[in-house]
């Protein structure tokens, strides 16, 4: 990203505290109030466990999937806000992990944040990622008589175009 | 002659009932329901009935293309659903927004915020049965239309908020009719305080029905008026002061008992904070232009950005990608209802049939902001 001109100090430090328990988790961006790490599948749950409970992102605002088509991934963006840690009202931390698209498949969030289950479902239906470990795969915005791709993916033509 | 009680058995006591789509307060939103008897056992929302695609058919158009069937989702609030979508614009392309633009910007969101309150308090008079709120709702709410549609050209959709600044000037002498209604709805205001809110059978339907505790609040995710009923201080126009936010003065309401009441109450409150918003907004309302000249197919160069702005329902967010081409590689929008809508199953768990009127519209559920 081209903005980090101004040095996002509170960003640099929670991304060091992250990095300091999981190596692996890389930096996408830090501006002054976001910050955006990339973990892998494997670790997300305990990123996510860790970043609940030391550092005080206590809800999910909302999870965003990207289709890469181009790289043959699928990417999901968490993004985590907090309400009770004061200083950190203004900060939005972004946890993003990547995933085949042949085989679409990670481990759901849904019992760390009670919040991410309908977002989970969102994403679920539009992008058909399969979320290991949630309740339910009923569809939720898409008609339950939903018969073709799901229709975020890029390959999904919208009728008309 | 012997009587035999016998028993229902278990399997045969719970009842399936679908609340809405049809249902005329409900709206375009089903809430499938398991009762015992005159008790929810269990609610599962069902939205989708309007689910438009809003996010697909963003890729197709270019930036400036998106403005106007962005705000179709919430006709209601349709200016605050586009303030984070020019905010995240704008970050992208590194706009500096004029600050007239960005005063009249605040001005447009605060009004789309009482719109949205009165419509919000009128229905909810509508579903427990005080019909003086409704008609006032509806009736004052058009005092508020009337300056919008001065300012922006249209009643409900006013594509007005677009990236690099606002679409257009105020007219002239706008300022001393705002200030007007200014002073006449806050006396007005006191009214549905007493009418309505201080109410005996409006505090019988609402108070302690659908009490929702700060933990709970916070761990669903709740936003906007759901939370800070329940005691939690947060709002994005404090937190991060976006726009010209930073210089107003004015304050967070927060109420402390999380039933459908502080649901309810707390908007009254708020439609005070922005008529303070605006009066000051209009008293000191910057000179110069209002917009940047982006041309009709701006170029946005690469990047991702999330951004984020308090809408009347609560936390409205954008996760906007580029990729340089003339379209939106990707655009997620994060809308206050679907982030509430959580909480619905949660709060209706063993109340009344009778008490989810209440309950429901209290969240200030708007299905098609939800389904986007």
């Amino acid at each position: 990203m081209s903005q980090q001109v101004a040095e996002p100090k509170r960003a640099k430090e929670i991304f060091a505290s992250i990095q300091a328990v999981f190596p692996d988790a890389k930096l996408e961006y830090a501006k002054e109030r976001r910050l955006k790490i990339s973990v892998s599948p494997s670790s997300i749950r305990d990123v996510s466990k860790f970043v609940r409970d030391k550092l005080g992102f206590d809800h999910i605002s909302m999870v965003s999937g990207v289709d890469w088509i181009a790289k043959n991934q699928f990417e999901i963006v968490y993004f985590v806000e907090t309400s009770l840690k004061p200083g950190f009202e203004d900060f939005v931390l972004a946890i993003s992990e990547r995933i085949p698209r042949d085989n679409p498949s990670a481990p759901s969030l849904i019992d760390i944040w009670p919040g991410a289950d309908y977002h989970e479902r969102e994403t679920h239906e539009m992008f058909g990622i399969n979320f290991e470990g949630h309740p339910t795969t009923k569809y939720f915005l898409l008609p339950e008589d939903w018969n073709d791709i799901p229709p975020l993916r890029k390959d999904f033509i919208s009728p008309g175009r | 002659m012997t009587t035999e009680v016998t028993y229902e058995p278990e399997a045969d006591r719970i009842m399936n009932v679908a609340l809405g789509p049809q249902h005329p307060g409900a709206g375009h939103f089903r809430i499938q329901l398991w009762l015992d008897g005159d008790y929810v056992v269990k609610a599962e929302p069902d939205p989708g009935y309007v689910h438009r695609g809003e996010e697909k058919m963003c890729e197709y158009r270019n930036y400036i293309q998106n403005v106007p069937h962005l705000e179709r989702p919430v006709i209601l609030d349709s200016s605050n659903i586009l303030f984070p979508y020019a905010l995240a614009v704008d970050e992208l392309m590194g706009n500096k927004v004029p600050p007239r633009g960005q005063y009249l910007r605040v001005i447009m969101s605060e009004i789309n915020r009482i719109i949205s309150h009165m419509y919000f308090l009128g229905i909810m008079g509508m579903f427990v049965g005080h019909t003086t709120m409704t008609t006032w709702g509806m009736g004052d709410r058009d005092f508020w239309i009337d300056i919008a549609e001065r300012i922006g050209g249209a009643r409900v959709t006013f594509a007005y908020i677009i990236p690099g600044g606002v679409r257009n000037d105020m007219p002239e002498g706008l300022k001393e009719r705002a200030l007007k209604t200014c002073d006449w709805f806050e006396k007005r205001m006191d009214e549905y305080e007493k009418i309505f809110f201080k109410n005996p059978l409006y505090l019988e339907r609402t108070e302690n029905v659908g009490v929702l505790t700060a933990e709970d609040a916070v761990k669903y995710g709740a936003t906007g008026t759901v939370l800070r009923a329940s005691g939690v201080r947060k709002d994005v126009r404090k937190d991060e002061p976006y726009s010209a936010y930073e210089d107003f003065d004015f304050d967070i309401p927060v109420l402390n008992s999380g039933d459908s009441w502080a649901r309810s109450y707390i908007a009254l409150l708020e439609m005070r904070e922005s008529v303070k918003i605006i009066r000051q907004a209009f008293k000191n309302m910057p000179q110069g232009q209002v917009r940047l000249k982006l041309g009709p197919q701006p170029r946005v160069p690469p990047g991702e950005v999330f951004a984020r702005t308090e809408a009347a329902r609560g936390e409205m967010s954008y996760h906007l990608i580029s990729d340089g081409s003339p379209r939106p590689y990707r655009v997620k929008i994060g809308t206050p209802s679907f982030k509430n809508m959580r909480v619905l199953p949660h709060l209706l768990k063993g109340v009344h049939v009778a008490d989810i009127p209440a309950i429901y519209w209290s969240l200030n559920y708007w299905p098609v902001e939800a389904d986007r």
